[in-house]
């Protein structure tokens, strides 16, 4: 039998299988464990509806879970409130930054609107710190980022997208 | 189409729907919607899969594929949800691979052909501005979970409009090319919009319940998002006709039967294959 603080600490070690240097817990898609004799539920907010990860992650959770000793596993998936990006943990962000990925700005009081085409506040070069990028696709290589190059070092890079 | 040979061709199927008896809907109106929202979004996300290894440009490939995959989940999300509203047990997997042309749900506009990429962006744009409005609604329904739904896919359709909303206007005042193909887009897709806000007996039982909105009433919040861009894309939508797709009541267009004989031919043909 494992205690919540137990799981939790387990858990802190799951990577996301997209990007393996933050785990599922400071991506904020773990929201609460609870521990029984018999075993422990995990609740998990997906990110995307379309995330091809969200099956693997649960996966990974049960087993990194099962293997400790926990028991009987069960995860269950909370879509509200939705999950965002807000909740990506302030260590996540550093990691993410070191990996090459822009972290996401704030979420909340994104504008948004179709027209006229207000870019949306562009992120600074996780490589170079440099405040001028540009936009080069609104989609990037997973559901959750966007691409863009630096303009003054000329690197492109991935934006982890606000939500 | 007189009433008496609607009922005539519509005999044939028992999943047909009479608008003109919704007592006798073999699916509850709550059922109903539920699974026009879920068809809609799962045939669109097919259809945009379609570019997979097509697309013009590496970025838009990434970004068609990426909106099919989302698509794909609400639609995921949905027919769970509408398993659970049947109550039949059936689930997601069941819900998209073995039910008929004449069971699903969706809106004819999402499963007419791509055409070229500026047709795909233009229903792209229609139709994500038509789901913005849906779900900005939806947040209040009085089932939970759609409203859990909606909240979430809220936020993937705003990308999804903003995407689509500038191809629109770099195509649309574009190039003498690419000005004509999206005008001659515009006025194939255009008439089929009409269905989207074409209320029947779902959605006033729906909407009288709380459980969604009537789709009519999203029609001025719809034109308000699209007409601006659509304008700056110097393009005019054609006069209304008298032309009416009926693809949420189960009569579709030649287009979904090819589309679901693609989709669905693995579980047909090994039903019950798993991997």
């Amino acid at each position: 039998m494992l205690t919540e603080a137990q799981a939790w600490e387990l858990l802190q070690q799951v990577p996301d299988p997209e990007l393996p240097a933050v785990s599922v817990c400071e991506l904020g898609i773990v929201r609460e464990v609870r521990a029984a004799p018999d075993g422990v539920t995990v609740i998990v907010t997906p990110t995307y509806s379309g995330c091809p990860a969200t099956d693997m992650i649960q996966n990974a959770i049960r087993e990194a879970l099962r293997d400790a000793g926990a028991g009987r596993v069960s995860v269950e998936t909370r879509l509200s409130p939705a999950w965002t990006s807000d909740w990506i943990s302030a260590e996540a962000r550093a990691k993410l930054r070191a990996h090459g990925i822009a972290p996401p700005q704030a979420a909340a009081g994104e504008a948004w609107q179709p027209l006229p085409f207000v870019a949306p506040r562009a992120p600074s070069c996780p490589r170079c710190g440099a405040r001028e990028t540009t936009r080069v696709s609104e989609f990037g290589s997973t559901a959750c980022k966007a691409l863009y190059r630096c303009v003054r070092c000329c690197e492109p890079f991935e934006y982890f997208k606000p939500v | 189409m007189t009433q008496a040979n609607q009922v005539k061709t519509e005999g044939a199927s028992r999943f047909a729907l009479s608008r003109a008896v919704p007592d006798a809907h073999p699916y509850s109106a709550h059922l109903e919607y539920v699974l026009r929202l879920a068809d809609s979004a799962l045939i669109l996300g097919q259809r945009l899969s379609e570019w997979c290894g097509h697309a013009p440009v590496l970025e838009e490939e990434l970004a068609l594929a990426n909106i099919a995959l989302d698509l794909i989940g609400q639609s995921r999300l949905l027919l769970t949800h509408a398993g659970g509203v049947e109550g039949a047990r059936r689930d997601e997997d069941q819900l998209a691979f073995l039910r008929a042309e004449r069971e699903y749900r969706n809106v004819t506009l999402v499963e007419l052909p791509n055409g070229d990429f500026g047709q795909t962006v233009l229903r792209n744009f229609l139709f994500a501005a038509f789901q913005r409005s849906l779900w900005e609604a939806l947040l209040a329904s009085r089932d939970a979970e759609l409203a859990a739904i909606a909240e979430k896919s809220l936020k993937e359709t705003r990308y999804h409009l903003r995407h689509s909303a500038e191809w629109v206007v770099r195509l649309g005042d574009g190039s003498a090319e690419s000005h004509a193909r999206m005008q001659s887009a515009l006025d194939y897709l255009w008439p089929y919009t009409t269905e989207l806000f074409t209320e029947d007996a779902v959605d006033q039982q729906v909407a009288a319940a709380a459980l969604g909105i009537a789709w009519s009433s999203l029609e001025p919040a719809w034109r308000a998002c699209v007409l601006p861009v659509l304008t700056q894309a110097k393009l005019a939508p054609p006069g209304r006709s008298a032309f009416a797709s009926h693809g949420k009541l189960g009569r579709h267009s030649e287009h979904l039967g090819h589309l679901l004989a693609e989709m669905q031919h693995l579980q047909r043909a090994f039903p019950g294959a798993r991997w």
